[in-house]
C-alpha cells in the first residue's frame, strides 16, 4: 500500500535542496541573469560547509562541539564560498560583459570539480587520519528537529519532523516572493531583468542591482548543498552524491514560472517525483524505475511548452534574460 | 550620474584576427602560471615539473597519445556538431543527450540485430539510426523555438535527462549477466557491428573521421549558402526574413544536422571505440564543447586549438592527480580556472578602456 506518511517528509527532504536552489535562481534571473553555474554554486557551498566544521571537529579532537559554533562555522563558510561564487560570476559577466551561457556552464565545470576534489583529497591535504569525510557530531546539530514532534502521529511527522534549515528554504522563497512583487526594490529588480536600458534611463543603479541578486542568489543556493550534505545525507559527503538537483533547481525555476512562493510546493512535488520510483511496486521490473526517474525532466518539458504556446504576459521569463547590459549600445 | 568616473569603455571595431589571439594566448599564459601555482601548493611541485608532469601525462607514451587523440577527436566532434546551431545563436545545451541517444540508437541496433545480418549490413543500419535518433533530438528542441519561441537553453537542457533515464532503462532491459545494472562489452566474441580497426591503431579510423568532418564543416560554415543562411539568422532574425530567408526552416534544419552530427558521434563511440552503453559515455563532453566552440569563436580550424588546450589540460591533471594520490576532479578545477581566463580576456578585444582626464567634462 501506498503509505504517505513516510512518503511526504523524504519528498520534503528531497525537496528542500531544490527550494533552495530555485529560489536562489528565482531572484538572480529576475535581475536578468541566467545563471548556468548554479549546480556548480551549490556544489561550492556544500563542501565549503563541510571543510568549515571538518577542521571544527578536528580541532576538538573529539570533545563535544559547542551548538552555536557546530552551525555557525559550516553556515558562515558556505555563504562565503558561494558568495565568492557569485562574485566571479558577476565580475565576468557583468563587469567584463562575458557570455552567460558560457560562464554558467564554466562555473558548473568549476564548482562540481572544487567539490568532488576536495571532497575526496581533504583527508590527505590536512594530513589527517580519519577514515571519510564524517561530521556526524556537526550533523546532528542541523537535522535536530522539535522534540515533542514524534509524539503528534501523521501531523508531527509531515510538519514538524526537519531540520531548522527546511524551515529557513521556505521562509527565504517566502520572503523573496514578498520583495520581488511587493515593494520597490524588488520593482526594480524585476525593471533591471526586463530591460536594463528603460531601468537605466530611470536612475536605477543596473549594475549594484545585478551584482546584489546574483550574489544572494548565489548564497542561497549554496545553503540547498549545506542542507544537503548536513542534514538529508547526515554529514556524509561522497563524491558526486548531489548528483544532477543543481539542473533539477533551474528546471524548477520554469516550472513555477519565476515564483518563489509556489518554487515551495513545486520543490516537494519535484521532491516526491524524484523518489516516487522507490514507492511504486515494479514487481521483477527494475527498468521501469528509470522511466519514473525522468517524470520531473519530462513534467518541466510540458510546462515549459504550454507556457510558450498560451503567451501570456506575466508567464514569460524576464525579457532580457541572458543578455549582458552596456549603456552605449544601440 | 554626477559622479565622474576615470574611466569609460567603448565597444571596439573588430580586431584583426592576430590581435584577438595574441590578447588569448597572454590570457591562457597567465591562466597556466596561476595553474601551476595552485599545483604547487598542493603537491610542493616546482613549476618545471608541475608542466612536465602535466605533458607527460598527455603525451608520454605512445599509448598516451592516442587516448589523448582519441579524447581530443570525440571532443572536438560534439563542438563542431553544436557549432552550426550557436552561430545561429540557438544555444543547444543538449548535446550531451543529443550524444548520448545516438549511442543508445547504435547499441540498441548492435544488440538487437546480433545474428540476424552480417556484421557490415550491422554498422550500416545502427550509423542510420544513430543519425536519425540525434537529429529526432535537434529536431524537438528546434520545432518549438521556431514555431512557439520556446526557450531552447532550458528546452534541450530537459532532452539531456530525458536521454539519460532513456539509456538507464535499456540498460537494465539489455543487462549482462542479469542483475548486474550493466551491459558489458556488446557481441564480444563475433565483434558484430564494430567498425574495422585499420592500421592497426584503434583510434585511427575515428581520428580520420572526425578530421573529415572539421574541413566539411569549415566548408559548410563558410562557403555554402546554409552557412551564409545560418550566420545571417544569427545576427538578427529580421534582417533574414527581410532577405527572404525562411527562418523557421533555417532553425529546424541546422538543428536537425547539428543533432545528426552528435548522433554520429555517438555511433563513433559506440561502435568505434568503446562497445559498451552506460549512461556517463559522452561523461560532461556536451558541455565542455559549448565552451571549445564558443572560445574558438565558431571557427572549426581554431576549435582544434580549442579542444587539444582543454584535453591537454584535463589528460595532464589527470597524470598529477594519480601520481599525488589526489582526486581526479583536480582536472576539471583547471580547467574552470583556464576557462575563467580566456572568457575575462574577451572583454579586451571587445571593449577598449580609455582613461578620462580630470579636467574634461564627463557625460
Amino acid at each position: 500500500m501506498f503509505d504517505i506518511v513516510s512518503f511526504i517528509p523524504r519528498a520534503v527532504m528531497q525537496g528542500i535542496p531544490l527550494l533552495f536552489g530555485s529560489t536562489g535562481e528565482i531572484l538572480t534571473e529576475k535581475s536578468g541573469n541566467l545563471n548556468l553555474g548554479i549546480p556548480g554554486v551549490m556544489y561550492v557551498g556544500a563542501i565549503s560547509g563541510v571543510i568549515g566544521s571538518f577542521f571544527y571537529e578536528q580541532s576538538m579532537g573529539g570533545a563535544p562541539l559547542n551548538g552555536f559554533l557546530a552551525i555557525a562555522i559550516p553556515m558562515v563558510c558556505s555563504l562565503l564560498g558561494s558568495l565568492l561564487m557569485g562574485l566571479l560570476y558577476c565580475f565576468l559577466t557583468v563587469t567584463l560583459r562575458a557570455n552567460q551561457n558560457v560562464t554558467g556552464l564554466a562555473m558548473t565545470t568549476f564548482g562540481v570539480g572544487f567539490g568532488n576534489f576536495f571532497g575526496g583529497s581533504l583527508i590527505k591535504l590536512a594530513g589527517s587520519d580519519v577514515p571519510s569525510v564524517a561530521l556526524p557530531a556537526t550533523s546532528a546539530f542541523f537535522s535536530k528537529h522539535l522534540p515533542f514532534a514524534g509524539n503528534l502521529g501523521w501531523f508531527g511527522k509531515v510538519f514538524l519532523d526537519y531540520g531548522f534549515l527546511a524551515y529557513l528554504a521556505v521562509i527565504i522563497a517566502l520572503l523573496c516572493s514578498y520583495v520581488l512583487n511587493r515593494t520597490r526594490a524588488g520593482l526594480h529588480l524585476r525593471s533591471v531583468g526586463e530591460s536594463p536600458a528603460t531601468a537605466d534611463a530611470a536612475g536605477i543603479n543596473v549594475t549594484r542591482h545585478k551584482y546584489l541578486a546574483t550574489c544572494i542568489g548565489s548564497m542561497i543556493a549554496g545553503l540547498g548543498g549545506l542542507y544537503y550534505v548536513m542534514d538529508y545525507a547526515c554529514g556524509v559527503w561522497s563524491n558526486n552524491a548531489f548528483g544532477d538537483r543543481g539542473w533539477l533547481a533551474i528546471a524548477l525555476v520554469i516550472f513555477t514560472i519565476w515564483r518563489p512562493n509556489i518554487s515551495i510546493l513545486a520543490s516537494i512535488l519535484f521532491g516526491g517525483l524524484y523518489i516516487l520510483y522507490l514507492y511504486i511496486p515494479t514487481g521483477t521490473h527494475m527498468e521501469v524505475k528509470e522511466l519514473y526517474k525522468m517524470l520531473p525532466y519530462v513534467i518541466t518539458l510540458v510546462v515549459l511548452i504550454i507556457v510558450s504556446l498560451r503567451k501570456k504576459r506575466e508567464n514569460q521569463p524576464p525579457a532580457s534574460l541572458g543578455l549582458s547590459y552596456f549603456r552605449e549600445d544601440r | 550620474m554626477n559622479k565622474k568616473s576615470l574611466f569609460y569603455l567603448a565597444k571596439r571595431d573588430a580586431l584583426p584576427w592576430h590581435k584577438t589571439w595574441l590578447i588569448r594566448g597572454v590570457a591562457i599564459v597567465l591562466a597556466l602560471i596561476f595553474c601551476s601555482l595552485i599545483t604547487m601548493l598542493l603537491t610542493g611541485l616546482n613549476p618545471v615539473q608541475v608542466f612536465s608532469t602535466i605533458f607527460y601525462g598527455a603525451f608520454g607514451t605512445a599509448r598516451k597519445t592516442w587516448v589523448t587523440a582519441q579524447n581530443l577527436a570525440i571532443l572536438l566532434g560534439i563542438s563542431l556538431a553544436i557549432t552550426p546551431a550557436f552561430k545561429m545563436r540557438f544555444w543547444n545545451i543538449g548535446a550531451e543527450g543529443q550524444v548520448l541517444i545516438g549511442c543508445l540508437a547504435c547499441a540498441a541496433c548492435m544488440i538487437t540485430l546480433e545474428g540476424k545480418v552480417s556484421s557490415g549490413l550491422m554498422v550500416v543500419i545502427s550509423l542510420a539510426a544513430s543519425l536519425l535518433a540525434g537529429a529526432v533530438w535537434g529536431f524537438l528542441p528546434a520545432f518549438f523555438k521556431a514555431n512557439w519561441e520556446t526557450n531552447e537553453t532550458l528546452f534541450t537542457l530537459m532532452m539531456n535527462y530525458i536521454a539519460t533515464q532513456l539509456a538507464a532503462y535499456f540498460i537494465i532491459v539489455w543487462e549482462v549477466p542479469k542483475g548486474s545494472g550493466k551491459i558489458g562489452i556488446i557481441n564480444q566474441s563475433s565483434e558484430a557491428g564494430w567498425l574495422p580497426v585499420i592500421g592497426g591503431q584503434k583510434y585511427l579510423l575515428l581520428i580520420l573521421v572526425v578530421a573529415v568532418l572539421t574541413g566539411l564543416m569549415f566548408i559548410y560554415l563558410q562557403y555554402s549558402k546554409h552557412g551564409y543562411e545560418i550566420a545571417v539568422v544569427g545576427e538578427s532574425h529580421r534582417t533574414a526574413s527581410y532577405a527572404g530567408i525562411k527562418v523557421n526552416r533555417v532553425i529546424i534544419r541546422t538543428m536537425v544536422l547539428s543533432g545528426a552530427i552528435c548522433g554520429l558521434v555517438g555511433f563513433l563511440l559506440v561502435s568505434g571505440t568503446e562497445h559498451t552503453l552506460t549512461t556517463t559515455l559522452v561523461g560532461g563532453r556536451g558541455f565542455t564543447a559549448v565552451m571549445v566552440s564558443w572560445l574558438a569563436k565558431f571557427n572549426p580550424i581554431g576549435m582544434i586549438f580549442t579542444s587539444l588546450l582543454l584535453v591537454f589540460l584535463q589528460r595532464g591533471a589527470t597524470e598529477i592527480s594519480s601520481v599525488f594520490g589526489l582526486n581526479h576532479s583536480f582536472a576539471d578545477i583547471l580547467t574552470g580556472i583556464i576557462l575563467f581566463f580566456i572568457i575575462g580576456s574577451d572583454f579586451f578585444t571587445n571593449y577598449e578602456i580609455h582613461y578620462q582626464r580630470s579636467g574634461k567634462e564627463g557625460k
